[in-house]
């Protein structure tokens, strides 16, 4: 155990592992943050399908050349997510089915993209690091780790700042449009802002894995709490603490980063609904 | 000038058109009921009187200087909110939201308001319990109490008292009843299984259909159609 410590002691002097957990605990708050309103939403899948069209984004941002992906990425994310979020109440299509549709293509003409016009040497690793987070995570630089602390803050700061909102629209939609709030405009807010965190956290997790990051704390959360408040805060607690368990745990035992975070959330998870059940009953 | 009026209202949704021609206004105070078989279009109108739907063609005018803010709505409850994590208060208090602009937080006017919501729908010991662990009608009170929280004039509903007993449907038909006689809220409330004790206080009827109409609850008796002759029978026997 000492042991531990000390090697970890000597990790933490180096920059790359301390950018890490900064970014890790950032996107893990962020990411817990807009979980609980959109599995309350039915919404849950978004990450997922978000994170493949950000693969594809990726991909094609590649195939051309582009050094800097990072902007290319964000803007096809954001507008998936505006025309997902927009749609998804009147499209011809249901939304989870238009959600299902657009993931798989993505990765689909991602990979193929890929194939076709070979980046580097090494394409399976690449694609690898992309979809599973691998050790990409430890090799941020000091610009994007600024980058993502200040989308962290915008993201933090449009939830607290619009929090009474958020619970009011996903609570229900209609009584707050027909009362006078302008639903649209904050579903398009929840739509860039989920677009925002899911590239900032592809670095983290890697894209088959984000929806666990968005998905699992609020779920866990869900088990034990019962109002929206102690819910979201919950939430963004478990996942900061799952989030550095994870990180911590790869590093020390030598494991891929986004499945441990995974596993440390699943974990939790399981945690909370025992909880959930202790507690249920106790009170019965 | 009255409060809401719709004139030459034809509504529908998804390019159907499923009422044409609905004329009828509501004047402060009153308590207009609105009838109508399954699928005549109750729901489709309170929707399109709230702006949650274009009307096809035709308007709604708000007079009395009411804004869209000024509303409040009860409307058929939804899937999500089935097992929403939300506490009593916090749904009552959202109904503030409308009237907030860009306001970020609740003031402390606001929170007592909700308080007085709450308790005027008897509902004060329920105010830290979960919403999705109570019985339809208390969740239907929370509901209401909600949309006191955005209005002081105008209240529409849509079906208040559906999949309650007849207990709970009683009880919410009279609160409803004493917010339009004692508070001076004006009512416009959907509903289908008009009971004995619902029968009295509306004011105005508007029943949808092939000939809809509209007019006083006196002249809606005399114009021997009324749906509460049905209910007649049960009542002396």
């Amino acid at each position: 155990m000492a042991e531990s410590f000390k090697l970890l002691a000597e990790y933490l002097k180096l920059p790359f592992v301390r950018y890490a957990l900064i970014v890790g605990v950032l996107v893990a708050l962020c990411s817990a943050l807009l979980g609980v309103t959109l599995v309350l939403k039915r919404f849950s899948f978004i990450g997922d399908g978000l994170s493949h069209v950000a693969f594809g984004a990726m991909a094609l941002a590649s195939v051309l050349n582009i050094m800097n992906e990072m902007p290319v990425v964000l803007i096809f994310t954001i507008i998936t997510a505006v025309l997902l979020l927009k749609t998804g109440q009147m499209a011809k299509i249901k939304g989870d089915a238009a959600l299902a549709m657009i993931s798989v293509g993505s990765l689909a003409i991602g990979y193929l993209l890929l194939n076709i016009f070979p980046p580097s040497g090494n394409l399976t690793a690449d694609v690898c690091k992309t979809l599973f987070g691998s050790d990409s995570i430890l090799t941020l630089k000091a610009t994007e780790v600024w980058l993502s602390i200040a989308l962290a803050i915008i993201v933090v700061g449009i939830f607290v700042f619009f929090y009474n909102k958020i619970f009011a629209i996903t609570f229900d939609e209609s009584f707050s449009k027909a009362t006078g709030t302008r639903a649209g405009i904050y579903n398009l807010v929840i739509a860039v802002v989920i677009a925002v965190v899911i590239v900032i956290s592809m670095k983290l997790v890697g894209s088959l894995l984000i929806s666990a990051l968005v998905i699992f704390p609020a779920l866990s959360a869900m088990r034990v709490f019962k109002n929206f408040k102690a819910v979201t805060i919950c939430a963004a607690v478990l996942s900061v603490v799952c989030t550095l368990t994870g990180i911590i745990t790869s590093i020390l035992v030598n494991l891929p980063i986004g499945s441990t975070i995974v596993a440390a959330d699943i974990v939790a998870f399981l945690g909370f609904t025992l909880a959930g059940l202790i507690k249920r009953s106790v009170s019965k | 000038m009255a409060l809401l009026t719709a004139c030459d209202l034809s509504i529908g949704y998804d390019g159907k058109t499923v009422l044409k021609n609905v004329n009828f206004h509501a004047d402060a105070g009153d308590y207009l009921l609105i009838v109508g078989e399954n699928g005549s279009g109750k729901s489709t109108l309170i929707k399109t009187v709230l702006g949650l739907n274009p009307p096809v063609s035709g308007k709604v005018i708000f007079g009395d200087g009411l804004l869209r803010s000024q509303i409040g709505y009860l409307p058929q409850q939804t899937a999500v909110q089935k097992d929403f994590p939300a506490s009593v208060r916090e749904v009552v208090m959202s109904g503030f939201c409308g009237a907030m602009g860009l306001r970020p937080f609740y003031s402390k006017k606001e929170k007592e308001e909700a308080l007085e919501n709450i308790e005027k729908l008897g509902i004060s010991n329920l105010s830290k319990r979960c919403y999705r662990e109570l019985s339809g009608g208390q969740q239907q009170r929370v509901l209401l109490a909600r949309a006191l929280c955005a209005t002081k004039k105008l209240l529409l509903l849509d079906e208040p008292v559906s999949g309650l007993d007849p207990k709970a449907a009683f009880e919410m038909y009279s609160i409803i009843s004493r917010l339009n006689k004692e508070s001076g809220i004006t009512v416009i409330m959907i509903s289908h299984d008009i009971n004995s004790s619902a029968k009295d206080s509306p004011t105005h009827v508007l029943e949808l259909g092939k000939e809809c109409f509209f007019g006083t609850k006196e002249e809606y008796d005399r114009s021997g159609r009324s749906v509460f002759k049905m209910y007649g029978g049960e009542e002396n026997g």
